[in-house]
């Protein structure tokens, strides 16, 4: 749970189309595909919370930050977790300074007087929803996972969703004055309720296509040789489509694409391959089918050009530096 | 070549005013279907409509896509019906005004080498995944293979005829020249999509051809059902039994929300109360850990079912790492136990191919003998057997004309807590021809269990509590 500073000073007025949207997303380095541009673009005219699904590691917190910077909003976000409860999401009434108040106070003043002092906003600490509706400039709520917590908490949230708002006994009703973007992700761990489903518009992320996550690998490696990357691109494919643990996600690719541009691969060879799998597969028994399904079939270092020998030997000079 | 034709969405409605009615038929159409779309879910995509251009394709396409259908399921059944919905309103409109193609008649009599030619290019197509390219040479294919006089009328049969004259397969053709696309084998689902184009152009043809459409079929429970096929689709089987193995991981979790006999942890409370200064503001429970049940599998694996029981082996495998009381069988004709595989071997394959070596379960025939099994079962595990323990049968209930034994199934239901019964075939097919699910159906529950929502039905009963009589 953390409030990050917003990337731009003041927030840039409601994009106009999708392809606005989708332009603005490339801007902030995250390239959209056609379906999450307008997902995207429909939760900014509509103020509809975004349910966002999808395997892990395809960029769904991701494009709620690009969102943030994008619009330049400030990023509110809530990490969800199992036993996550309403303290922790919405406010907290901060105990130890109403005690000391009450001490301070001790002799003198009635109960009345104590009790209207301690139940204000001075002594309410506000958590991640609360403070995303109370913001006066408007912002970018991201709810992470929403699939770990329980079924009560979804239900608690339906009320902050659908009408923006958050009841307070001692205080009353915090009405939002702005109107927050938000996005829901899940791992789909956990079938969720319909009434929240009902309540949001529907974005499914998958792994992209070749030419879309060569974009993307491009983007985050620009040193790394056109043919290393596409290569490197099929072979993420290939292993994807293995029956794996965990297939290597998009962050894993790049992670990749950083690693051979360190070690100056000029070649996806089976050498190189098998000393650099460990950044894509990270299970002892995916390894070893990865290996054998994948790692024969690149062809031995020998047999693919003067080039391809590289493994422990010293960086390439002509690899830059990667921090 | 055919000219260009606009896409769909933007030709066979009729106005922009009409696309209302259009909407709410297709949303009547998606609830047929059976995905659940309210009215709010319709106000939704009006709202959406208002905001995008409907004559794009594609975003009338995920606009719509991204109010109505709220799951990947649910999105999956949605791309059937937009399909088949708005083709079948283009034609419609189509034959209502009398458009028709003059097109088709362009081809002549093909000679052998630009037959050859025409091969060459659709196989290169379907390598790039061209969709374009993919539609356009689709119909010339028709058009080439109609002038032969081979359609046979049913538009199925035609299909597999024209793919089969081209020489298209996903195996690699070794015997055709290293550049030919074919020879390498195509993509699969390339393949399967220029399929898909054909029999879209052949039904177009048809529905020219009468002037009228076809009634509407609904979407069989196959097009929805789980992928049976052998290796290719195992990651695909494998993809849904990880996720209900979360889901099987997280189920206690509804349990949270009954705290009426919670009881409260002392020590956590004291400690939290130091953040108060001594005074116990917040209450500490102790967590209820939901029962496991104890669980007792009997999976068949004999041929009638081979296609089935990939599925069910990686069901019993992601079952094995939930449930920690669990005790595997597999049979045919005896019964082998094999929990020790599944407990020492983390891997599928090798489960399978352990179980395929070692187990022995097959004496000569390689017939499923129920009541041989239910017997031996009894021997084994008769004195373990107590009421909160759960019995799953993973079968076909063919019992090759042998004896059923229902009797001592009965007896192994009345000793165990709950027995359930999965049954790969669809409904339709139970008590008919050897098939003896009635006679067991008496003592147990029995789910048939082919699709992901069914199988998702048998988990929610499998980890319903258990409430003791």
């Amino acid at each position: 749970m953390s409030v990050s500073p917003s990337a731009a000073p003041g927030a840039s007025p409601a994009p106009g189309s999708v392809q606005e949207v989708a332009s603005g997303l490339r801007s902030v380095g995250y390239l959209p595909g056609e379906s999450t541009a307008l997902v995207s673009f429909l939760a900014t005219k509509l103020g509809k919370p975004v349910l966002v699904e999808g395997p892990a590691g395809v960029g769904k917190t991701e494009l709620a930050k690009a969102l943030a910077s994008f619009l330049g909003r400030e990023l509110v976000r809530l990490q969800c977790y199992e036993g996550l409860d309403e303290a922790k999401a919405l406010y907290e009434w901060n105990y130890r300074k109403q005690l000391l108040r009450i001490q301070a106070e001790a002799s003198g003043t009635g109960w009345d007087a104590v009790q209207e002092d301690i139940f204000g906003e001075e002594f309410l600490l506000a958590r991640p929803l609360m403070s995303a509706i109370a913001s006066e400039q408007p912002v970018v709520l991201l709810i992470d996972e929403i699939d770990k917590t329980d079924q009560e908490f979804e239900a608690m949230l339906l009320e902050v969703l659908s009408d923006f708002q958050i009841s307070i006994p001692e205080l009353g009703r915090v009405e939002s004055r702005t109107h927050p973007i938000v996005l829901l992700t899940s791992n789909n761990s956990r079938e969720l309720t319909e009434a929240l489903k009902r309540r949001c518009l529907y974005l499914w992320l998958d792994y992209p296509e070749l030419e879309h996550e060569l974009e993307i690998v491009r983007l985050h490696a620009p040193d790394l040789r056109e043919t290393v990357a596409r290569r490197l691109v099929e072979v993420i494919g290939m292993v994807r489509a293995l029956d794996l643990k965990k297939p290597p996600s998009i962050a894993e690719s790049i992670d990749w694409a950083r690693a051979l541009l360190l070690l100056g691969a000029e070649e996806i060879d089976s050498e190189t391959f098998n000393e650099t799998m460990s950044v894509i597969v990270k299970h002892r028994a995916d390894m070893d089918v990865v290996a054998e399904r994948v790692g024969l079939k690149l062809g031995a270092p020998a047999a693919t050009g003067p080039g391809g020998a590289t493994g422990p030997a010293p960086p390439d000079p002509v690899a830059p530096h990667v921090a | 070549m055919s000219p260009e034709r606009p896409p769909p969405a933007a030709e066979g409605l009729p106005a922009p005013d009409g696309l209302p009615a259009r909407v709410l038929e297709f949303g009547e159409e998606l609830r047929r279907e059976g995905v659940a779309v309210g009215t709010s879910e319709l106000l939704d995509a009006f709202a959406v409509l208002r905001e995008i251009e409907w004559t794009a394709q594609e975003d009338f396409r995920e606009a719509l896509a991204a109010t109505l259908a709220k799951s990947q399921e649910d999105r999956r059944v949605f791309e059937l019906v937009f399909e088949r919905f708005f083709f079948r309103a283009v034609e419609l409109a189509a034959a209502r005004e009398g458009v028709r193609e003059e097109d088709r008649a362009i081809l002549d009599e093909l000679t052998e080498e630009e037959l050859e030619a025409l091969r060459a290019e659709i196989a290169a197509a379907i390598r790039d995944g061209a969709e374009g390219t993919m539609r356009d040479l689709a119909r010339m294919a028709i058009a080439a293979f109609a002038r032969r006089q081979e359609g046979s009328g049913v538009i199925g049969v035609d299909v597999q005829r024209i793919r089969r004259a081209l020489g298209l397969r996903a195996e690699p053709q070794p015997d055709l020249p290293p550049e030919d696309p074919r020879h390498d084998g195509l993509p699969r689902e390339a393949l399967r999509r220029f399929e898909a184009l054909l029999r879209r152009e052949l039904e177009r043809s048809q529905i020219e051809r009468t002037g009228n459409l076809p009634p509407a079929r609904p979407l069989g429970e196959l097009d929805r059902a789980l992928p049976s096929g052998p290796l290719a689709d195992l990651a695909a089987v494998h993809r849904v039994v990880a996720q209900l193995r979360r889901r099987l991981a997280t189920q206690g979790m509804q349990m949270r929300g009954h705290r009426r006999h919670a009881q409260v942890d002392v020590r956590r409370t004291m400690r939290a109360s130091l953040q108060t200064g001594g005074v116990p503001v917040e209450l500490k429970f102790r967590p209820r850990r939901p029962k496991r049940p104890e669980i007792y599998v009997l999976c068949d694996v004999s041929t009638s079912v081979t296609s089935a029981s990939v599925f069910f082996l990686s069901v019993l495998h992601a079952l094995h790492d939930t449930f920690r009381k669990m005790r595997s069988f597999v049979f045919i004709e005896r019964i082998s136990e094999v929990t020790d595989i599944f407990e020492h071997e983390r891997n599928f394959k090798t489960v399978s191919e352990r179980i395929g070596s070692d187990a022995g379960v097959a004496d000569i025939s390689g017939y499923t003998d129920y009541g041989r099994v239910w017997s031996e079962f009894l021997v084994q595990v008769e004195d373990d057997l107590h009421p909160r323990a759960t019995v799953i049968v993973l079968g076909d209930a063919r019992t090759n004309g042998r004896d059923p034994r229902a009797d001592i199934f009965a007896q192994i239901a009345a000793h165990a807590g709950r027995t359930f019964w999965l049954n790969p075939e669809p409904r339709l097919y139970w008590n008919y021809g050897d098939s003896v699910i009635a006679a067991y159906e008496q003592y147990c529950t029995a789910f048939e269990c082919w699709t992901t929502a069914q199988l998702e039905d048998f988990v929610r009963a499998l980890t319903r509590p258990v409430v003791s009589a």
